[in-house]
């Protein structure tokens, strides 16, 4: 069995950064485990622009923004395992793992990042009923044949789901000579980026049609048309609503789903809300040592916030290689209320916690002219205003160590939006 | 001439091929699909019942026992996956327990073994997750899970090495009598690029000296062709749903509902790959290619399945499917040469329970058909034959070995199931072997698991691209029409 400080399951941008940070703490022992043929995960497929405006302040494809983290891992000559998959992690950080030319072999990690990402609803877990044919495929399955293969999936499409790849593809099947039909989105709102509505559908003249989904799909060897109808209230069809496009495609952008397999099987106690691991302010999950970041946490709205969620996740796990496990301090639960979903991190360590501790959430609906409010007990200690706020986009508030430290009797934090 | 021409490779057609192989026979399977088990064999409950359903002394009742027998051997011989995981029968409050005797006594007359029947503290010590309505079942240790691809492509393969041919995307147009047999006309099918683009087959004839009509829902249209003593064959469409793996281990039985007023419900039961299924509807329609699902039906499981079985986890669904059951109006199987047909061999109306007893059908179709050729013992005949190797039976060591000779075996394409890329090689070299997505996948699994196909198919496609070699645009889904690719970027 090999040995390693720091295994990073995951070489897209969150395990990039976080093996980059890992090492500016002074870890050299760093082995990161990318399962594709390059570093650099999902990014490498989103050719289009507009990412890293936050880290880098300035508009940069996919590809260049993961090559910005790829180069800095390859200055810093941190060892990576491309076509690599992890088998399994074990409750004691032992990552079993395999590739062709180490066949499948064994690592006893110190500690261990989950990086692993997300994948995308599938049509099968959505219940749309109708026939099985050639044509059906997740958005960012088609953008992986269209943007990394060059190949065409279809001609006319409709196009389920606002998701941010949904509306991507809705720009780039366009643009590549395809016709795009309709968006339909179940929801009452787009569960995607505001600007990726406006460039990506309202510049090109796609409709988007929203509290509609799809009801049924014909053709049985491929896609002929599909029918959407309007949903009520309580998400159902209403009959009588029906629109029929005629079609060879439908792609699907419903929402993505952190992949916590290997989590599962390691013990992580898995967040029902998230579905990714539930964590501290260090971004550990329930087992020491092992820590998680990224859209295997939860899903990400703009990778730039992966970005700096991994960089903690890194500098974290260095520090737990160093100094070993921390005292067992005082930990106080976040409590998400009135339309926050869910919190990332969960649970905080007044005592242990960094000077200030970002926290990010969603939330459940639409808000207009509200505001976060973040209680210590009972008392309001922060009010954050925000004229809109949407479930496609991520929020975030900042606790600092030394407010909570004026609260030595503190026994829970409660985060609520709340009218102004 | 052909001795045989067998119409339909799915596990009927494919099980008599098998059988016909035992003699010195010259036989062909007719297939409209490019691949075998490809209609009702594919998508059904993937059980082998133990057969205390059907009404004694019918075909269906003495064949079902019989098929259920041989399983044990043939999974063995034929390396494809059978766990007798018992079956249980439940009985809700609300309903007479008198019938779970009846089938019972059912049971007992068709020769089932061990039937008994069980009271709810028994019960709950083997399904704890039964529903709280449940108060008593029928128990058959001998009902069984198996793999409906697996079988009927173990038998195709075995069939093909002994000899057999195989004619895919081929598609029976015409039947006529001549003097020394049939004269069966058929549609070769463009498939790929070309059928998506509407180009037309080519039409050739098969000349055999006896025809096995085991076309499922369509059986009726072939006998009509040529007997006067017509079949009518409804579809009975089935809807089910499959469940995660997560979910796999709700149950550890075949939970079915007993019959009542309200319908036949839904079974709950565990797959022999570790997911847990749910169904099937049964609705009858006109449309013998009607496998589309409908929102009646997956609602209709949702709420059923918890008639037995609590708290089945639905949010795990990661897909649903529809499957068309043959049924004839005589509710029985249809086997036997046609009366005022001679050499004309009917294996129809194979609906449930059709899977289990197709072993069964299998050998007594080949003994008509041998009979009345006069046909001599193959041999040369092959009897075992071995599946597609998985990884993940093996040790560290065995393992590394393997992929130290054949490093595919290192490569992990569908990540969900964790199939590497050697297995899907195999799956496209072995006889009748794999040609398109939905082929490596009855094969291997590969797409079959939680992402359904979201990150493999690519990488699936690349490989049948080298592999075969094929062009990316003739890659499908599953044939004809179904392709992946309509061109390449700006020139569609």
């Amino acid at each position: 069995m090999k040995n390693y400080d720091l295994v990073i399951v995951g070489g897209g941008p969150a395990g990039l950064a976080a093996a980059v940070s890992a090492r500016d703490q002074g870890i050299e022992s760093i082995l990161i485990i990318e399962r594709d043929k390059e570093l650099g995960g999902i990014l490498n497929q989103c050719i289009h622009n507009g990412f890293g405006l936050h880290t880098f302040k300035e508009e940069l494809t996919g590809p260049e923004y993961a090559s910005r983290f790829a180069d800095q891992v390859r200055e810093r000559h941190i060892e990576y395992k491309l076509n690599t998959m992890v088998m399994d992690i074990s409750g004691k950080k032992v990552v079993t793992a395999m590739n062709r030319e180490d066949g499948l072999f064994e690592i006893q990690a110190k500690a261990i990042i989950l990086a692993m990402g997300c994948r995308e609803r599938s049509r099968g877990a959505l219940n749309i009923p109708g026939y099985r044919p050639a044509g059906i495929y997740s958005a960012g399955t088609a953008q992986r044949l269209v943007n990394m293969e060059g190949y065409m999936p279809g001609k006319k499409v409709v196009i389920l789901g606002s998701g941010d790849i949904g509306l991507i593809m809705a720009r780039r099947m366009t643009l590549e000579g395809a016709k795009v039909e309709v968006v339909a989105e179940l929801m009452p709102y787009s569960g995607g980026l505001k600007r990726n509505i406006v460039q990506c559908l309202d510049d090109f003249g796609i409709p988007l049609k929203l509290s509609h989904t799809v009801v049924d799909i014909e053709g049985k060897e491929r896609v002929e048309a599909v029918t959407i109808a309007q949903v009520g209230p309580d998400r159902k069809p209403i009959p009588g609503t029906e629109i029929r496009y005629e079609c060879d495609t439908l792609l699907l952008s419903c929402g993505l789903l952190p992949e916590n397999e290997l989590s599962r099987s390691a013990g992580v106690e898995l967040s029902p809300v998230t579905s990714g691991p539930i964590v501290n302010d260090s971004l550990e999950t329930n087992i020491e040592g092992v820590f998680a970041c990224g859209n295997v946490l939860h899903v990400h709205d703009l990778v730039d916030y992966v970005s700096q969620e991994a960089t903690a996740a890194g500098k974290n796990a260095a520090k737990y290689i160093i100094n070993g496990k921390n005292a067992d301090a005082k930990v106080v639960e976040i409590v998400p209320e009135g339309g926050v979903r869910y919190t990332v991190p969960k649970y905080v360590r007044p005592t242990e916690m960094e000077d200030s501790l970002t926290i990010r959430f969603r939330v459940g609906n639409v808000y207009k002219n509200c505001q976060i409010v973040t209680y210590l007990d009972d008392e309001p200690i922060l009010k954050r205003k925000r004229p809109v706020m949407a479930p496609g986009e991520m929020e975030q508030i900042v606790l600092s160590k030394e407010k909570l430290g004026e609260y030595p009797n503190l026994r829970q934090i409660t985060i609520r939006i709340e009218e102004c | 001439m052909y001795d045989v021409a067998i119409i339909g490779a799915g596990v009927v057609g494919s099980a008599i091929a098998r059988e016909l192989s035992k003699y010195r026979v010259r036989a062909c399977v007719i297939e409209r699909e490019e691949d075998v088990c490809c209609g009702t064999s594919k998508a059904n409950s993937a059980i082998i019942h133990a057969g205390f359903d059907a009404t004694p002394g019918t075909l269906k009742a003495k064949l079902n026992v019989r098929g259920n027998e041989m399983m044990d051997q043939l999974s063995k011989d034929l390396d494809f996956p059978f766990t007798r995981n018992g079956s249980l029968v439940v009985c809700t409050k609300d309903q007479d327990p008198a019938g779970l005797q009846q089938l019972l006594e059912k049971g007992l007359a068709n020769g089932v073994p061990e039937l008994r029947i069980l009271n709810r503290d028994e019960l709950i010590q083997m399904e704890p997750n039964l529903a709280d309505e449940v108060t008593s079942a029928l128990y058959a240790p001998t009902g069984g899970i198996v793999c409906p691809f697996h079988m009927t492509i173990a038998f195709a393969e075995n069939a093909n090495i002994n000899g057999v041919e195989f004619f895919l995307n081929t598609e029976v147009t015409q039947i006529e009598k001549t003097s020394g047999g049939y004269k069966i006309t058929v549609n070769k099918k463009a498939t790929g690029a070309d059928a998506a683009a509407g180009k037309p087959g080519e039409t050739s004839v098969i000349d055999a000296k006896t025809v096995v009509n085991a076309a499922g829902v369509y059986a009726d249209v072939f006998n009509n062709m040529i007997s006067e003593e017509k079949l009518h064959i409804t579809p009975r469409k089935g809807e089910y749903l499959l469940l995660d793996k997560t979910a796999g281990t709700h149950v550890s039985h075949t939970i079915f509902q007993l019959p009542s007023k309200m319908g036949k419900g839904v079974l709950v039961t565990p797959t022999v790959h570790g997911n847990l299924l749910v169904g099937p509807t049964a609705t009858d329609i006109n449309n013998k290619e009607g496998v589309n699902t409908t929102a009646d039906g997956l609602e209709f499981l949702s709420v059923t399945a918890s008639h037995s079985v609590k708290d089945v986890p639905l949010r795990q669904v990661i897909t649903s499917f529809a499957g068309l059951r043959a049924h004839e109006d005589n509710n029985d199987f249809i086997i036997g040469e046609a009366s005022d047909a001679e050499g004309f061999f009917n294996a129809a109306g194979i609906e449930s329970p059709g899977l289990s007893s197709a072993p069964a059908i299998g050998g007594m179709v080949a003994k008509l058909v041998a009979d009345k050729l006069d046909l001599a013992p193959n041999p040369d005949f092959v009897g075992v034959r071995k599946g597609i190797l998985r990884p993940d039976t093996l040790n560290m060591e065995e393992r590394n070995k393997l992929i130290q000779a054949q490093p595919a075996y290192g490569n992990i394409i569908c990540r969900c199931e964790m199939i590497t890329e050697g297995e899907i090689i195999d799956a496209i070299h072995r006889p009748l072997g794999a040609r398109s997505l939905d082929a490596v996948k009855r094969r291997t699994r590969t797409g079959m698991g939680r992402c359904q196909a979201g990150f493999c198919s690519p990488r699936t496609m690349e490989i049948l691209e080298r592999e075969v070699p094929m062009a990316i645009e003739d890659i499908s889904k599953n044939g004809g029409k179904s392709v992946f690719i309509v061109g390449k970027n700006k020139q569609v």
